[in-house]
């Protein structure tokens, strides 16, 4: 993991995106910060709806109306994004910070084969290529993810869900990103596969020194595979720490009842869950948006919203941490 | 009673197709309900008025070459046109929803069976078929026979769209839960399926009786349609035959056109409306 | 594999004919119609032939036309003479036979109807396409009420619209015909340009309804499409704009649009013929409509067959197409 510049690859600051729905403003992300360093593996964990698949969407400034950025920056190598124009972002796009999506069932084109797929990137990224050496390359790749060169010429539909899977990270991977944003990449595959798709990931990334910023659910996935996770509530961060410290002692209530409600091997009990309902985004309670859900919850939760605080080596957002 | 009231304005207002066609198609109908009132029907015949005039204050629609008051002929003939439409188009969704039912719900060889001929059914241009049993009749059609013979062939496409919709239905959960608390075939057709189903079957039966109003408006026009009756297409049809175009009676024509196509665009835009209720995520955001 | 999907289509192929026919001869027959009968009973009424010879020449007729023998001899002659193409001759215009009318009708129609749907469904998808994509030049939006509301009208409608407001009130087009009377068939220019203006009347007509429909049924596949997981990684991929709308949208929005135009031929001719009648354009659909004023079913019966068997032919083409547009599809299934 080498590690060339000094400062953060990817900095997210306050960023905030914002839907208009007929019965009001959702903030589907409200006030993220954080900083991925090069190399480093950086998980986003959280409930569906909590915000993390629009947050990758933002930082892609991919974002559609009715939804729109509403404040905030994203700054990659330093640079600002918010100022660039669409031809630039969408340079940057693949090249610089990669996608690898979510739901292999339907990410790639159907009437395209993969071999193309992966050539078509290559085109429109300024890359001109004669056709022997845009084999060459396609047939490095999928090597690289575990795939036999023969799937360049097969159809999306030929393939099963963790060869599409590893088909998508080729693709991600092709213009050598420093950043790689997998959002929920191993959702949709059985155990085994989520295993070989995480290996391949693991060492895609080693080998080009990229960051990733892992996007999920899974806890037990994200204490086997992230060094820093960042844990997400109705759009917003609540907890930020090293992965092992989290685990150890997790900080915000949440963050504590989503470990609590991983299985475990060793002992037996009942399985805990977390009473309540993730709340709507057009109706988010007052204050602390968990507090509804929380055990501990005081007076002061329910009145004021809590702001990150940096507590040792952790950022929490929680009036009692 | 007030707010079911302002439920519907609120709706129509936010589904401006369903309105537009409602709006047209009710506008027709009160025209041929209150002309219906203030014009003598008999004047619809041949000789019942001078010939070839054009619009005037005795005869604001004009006459024809054989003497028929074209605005009685309009008043007359729109209802018929419709008749045949409606009974057509009914006829052809209600057997073409048995059959639909039946295929999707049953499978098997009586799907196989009635998807070819459906499908073989509908390769067929169905003006060409509907000429040849025409030409096969004897004597000239009445109105209801020509309902009859534009039926024959306005069941196969509902029948087609009707078995897919609910062989995508059948994959759904309920009609699993459905049949696992015990629920027997027809039960789960009538009380489960039915119910979501009914959108639908309004959008294609508006369709269908367009369809059907198309046919039968095209056999008139060609000539093979009720020769006595003052339907819009057979207007068309004296029209055509005494090259009123070329001989400048524009008046004759331009009636029943502005007729047929206000009832077209009406089913037209009902149609739409009607899909934007069946199916929700076609519904424009507020 | 892809010899058997091929035979099974072409066997479907051949079941339409074969059913064509056969309701071709038994319909008819079912309402007891004596074809040549009528005819001459119909002339004998006009002409005032003797009425004693009827009998007579009605008996010759039916022999010369084959009517006399039992049904199901007629039936296999019937079949046997289909599929050598011969229909017989025709009532009206003896010694002319069917075929030789047909013959001469068809490449109207086909010219008429070949281009016309090819521009309208080229046109129309395009056009749909453009008007589903956000980038789309504002002014194209202004173009969707017209073909709405134009598309839901018959053809022919839209005909007599056009003969009045362009042939009529000003006399830019011609109403009628082919070509103009006393013109003699040739391939010079000025026979081809009064051809072209003859074929502009009807032509529009048709263009100016078809095109609406497939524009608005492209524009819905186009907004299904545009949303789908693998635009969205295209996106993130960051392709071009005009890659991800040509490549990864249209090309698999115009799938269902060529089923759609599968579907719709049958529709499309039916309405060609009504425009063919209202303009007395010299193809099947005027050739039919003097069939049926005469009486001459034999015509009738030989151009709804000639119909079926182009139609049937263009679906079976259409299917065999299909699989190498959409490579999910394989030749394995029906």
């Amino acid at each position: 993991m080498t590690v060339e510049q000094s400062g953060p690859v990817l900095q997210v600051e306050c960023l905030r995106v914002a839907f208009e729905h007929p019965r009001g403003l959702v903030r589907a992300v409200d006030d993220v910060s954080f900083s991925l360093l090069p190399g480093e593996r950086f998980g986003l964990a959280g409930e569906s709806g909590s915000g993390k698949s629009t947050l990758a969407l933002a930082i892609l400034r991919m974002i559609k109306p009715p939804g729109h950025i509403e404040a905030g920056d994203v700054r990659f190598l330093g640079a600002s994004l918010a100022g660039l124009d669409d031809e630039r972002i969408r340079a940057l796009r693949l090249a610089g910070i990669a996608l690898v999506p979510q739901g292999s069932m339907n990410s790639l084109n159907p009437v395209l084969r993969i071999g193309h797929q992966i050539a078509d990137a290559f085109v429109d990224h300024g890359l001109r290529l004669g056709r022997e050496e845009t084999e060459g390359r396609i047939a490095a790749l999928l090597s690289e993810v575990g795939l036999p060169a023969s799937v360049a010429r097969m159809y999306p539909h030929e393939l099963s869900g963790g060869m599409k899977q590893r088909a998508c990270i080729a693709i991600a991977i092709c213009l050598r990103p420093k950043v790689i944003i997998a959002d929920e990449p191993t959702s949709a595959l059985d155990v085994v596969v989520q295993r070989q798709v995480m290996a391949t990931l693991a060492r895609v990334q080693r080998d080009l020194g990229a960051a990733v910023i892992l996007i999920g659910h899974d806890m037990g996935l994200m204490a086997q595979f992230v060094d820093r996770l960042g844990v997400m509530y109705a759009g917003r961060l609540v907890e930020l720490a090293p992965i092992d410290k989290i685990i150890a002692r997790p900080r915000h209530p949440y963050t504590r009842a989503l470990i609590a409600s991983l299985p475990s091997l060793e002992r037996r009990s009942t399985l805990a869950g977390i009473p309540g309902l993730a709340p709507s985004l057009l109706e988010l309670p007052a204050g602390c948006a968990f507090h509804p859900r929380c055990g501990l919850a005081v007076e002061r939760c329910r009145r004021e919203r809590p702001a990150v605080r940096q507590i040792e080596d952790a950022a929490v957002a929680c009036h009692l941490a | 009673m007030r707010g079911a009231v302002g439920g519907i304005w609120r709706y129509l207002r936010r589904n401006p197709s369903l309105t537009l066609g409602v709006t047209l198609l009710a506008a027709l109908g009160l025209f041929v309900v209150i002309g219906g009132l203030a014009v003598d029907i008999e004047d619809a015949r041949p000789l019942s008025a001078p010939t070839l005039r054009p619009p005037s204050w005795d005869y604001p629609f004009g006459t024809d070459r054989q003497g028929r008051d074209l605005l009685a002929v309009i008043i007359a003939g729109t209802p018929l046109t419709l008749r045949i439409g409606f009974i057509a188009g009914f006829l052809g969704v209600g057997l073409g929803t048995v059959l639909g039912f039946i295929a999707a719900y049953y499978r098997g060889v009586l799907d196989a069976v009635i998807r070819s001929v459906a499908d073989i059914g509908l390769t067929v241009p169905g003006l060409l078929v509907l000429i040849i049993i025409a030409v096969s009749i004897k004597g000239t059609l009445t109105v209801n026979q020509m309902a009859i013979v534009v039926a024959s062939l306005a069941w196969l496409y509902p029948t087609r769209t009707i078995r897919a919709q609910v062989l995508s239905l059948r994959e759904r959960g309920y009609v699993e839960v459905a049949l696992l608390s015990g629920m027997s075939g027809p039960e789960i057709i009538f009380l489960e399926l039915m119910p979501n189903l009914l959108p639908y079957l309004a959008a294609t039966l508006v369709n269908s009786v367009a369809a059907a109003i198309l046919a039968s408006i095209g056999l008139e026009v060609l000539g093979l349609g009720p020769i006595d009756a003052p339907t819009l297409g057979m207007t068309l049809y004296w029209v055509n035959f005494n090259a009123a175009m070329i001989n400048g009676w524009w008046w004759w024509w331009l009636a029943p056109t502005v007729v047929i196509v206000t009832v077209f665009l009406g089913l037209f835009f009902l149609t739409v409306g009607l899909d934007e209720i069946a199916n929700p995520r076609l519904r424009r955001s507020a | 594999m892809r010899a058997a999907y091929i035979a099974r289509r072409f066997g479907v192929f051949l079941l339409i004919l074969w059913l064509a026919a056969t309701l071709n001869f038994f319909l008819p027959r079912l309402s007891g119609q004596d074809p040549v009968h009528a005819k001459l009973l119909q002339q004998a009424a006009l002409g005032g032939y003797v009425q004693a010879g009827i009998e007579e020449m009605t008996r010759e007729y039916e022999r010369r036309f084959g009517l006399d023998r039992p049904l199901w001899r007629q039936y296999l002659t019937y079949l046997a003479d289909v599929a050598r193409l011969d229909f017989n001759y025709s009532i009206a215009n003896y010694p002319k036979t069917v075929r030789e009318l047909v013959a001469d009708a068809v490449p109207w129609t086909l010219g008429l109807l070949g281009t016309t749907t090819l521009l309208s469904f080229v046109i129309g998808s395009l056009l749909g396409a453009l008007l589903a994509w956000p980038r789309a030049p504002r002014w194209m939006l202004w173009l969707m009420p017209p073909l709405w509301a134009l598309h839901a009208i018959p053809f022919f409608l839209l005909g007599l619209i056009l003969t009045y407001l362009l042939a009529f009130q000003l006399p830019l087009l011609p109403i009628f015909g082919g070509y103009s009377p006393g013109a003699t068939p040739s391939f010079s220019w000025r026979f081809v340009w009064d051809v072209f203006q003859h074929a502009l009347l009807p032509a529009m007509s048709i263009i100016l309804v078809a095109t609406g429909g497939w524009a608005l049924g492209m524009r819905g596949m186009m907004v299904t499409t545009m949303g789908e997981d693998y635009v969205v990684f295209a996106e993130a991929k960051g392709l071009k704009a005009p890659t991800v709308f040509l490549r990864y949208c249209l090309r698999n929005a115009i799938l269902p649009q060529v089923t759609a135009l599968a579907l719709a031929l049958g529709q499309i001719l039916s309405g060609a013929v009504l425009v063919e009648v209202i303009f007395g354009y010299p193809g099947i659909g005027t050739l039919l409509f003097q069939a049926i004023r005469e009486n001459d079913h034999f015509v009738i019966q030989g151009v709804v067959f000639i119909v079926i068997v182009a139609l049937g032919l263009t679906t079976f083409v259409l299917d065999v197409v299909y699989p190498w547009l959409d490579p999910r599809i394989s030749y394995r299934r029906t």
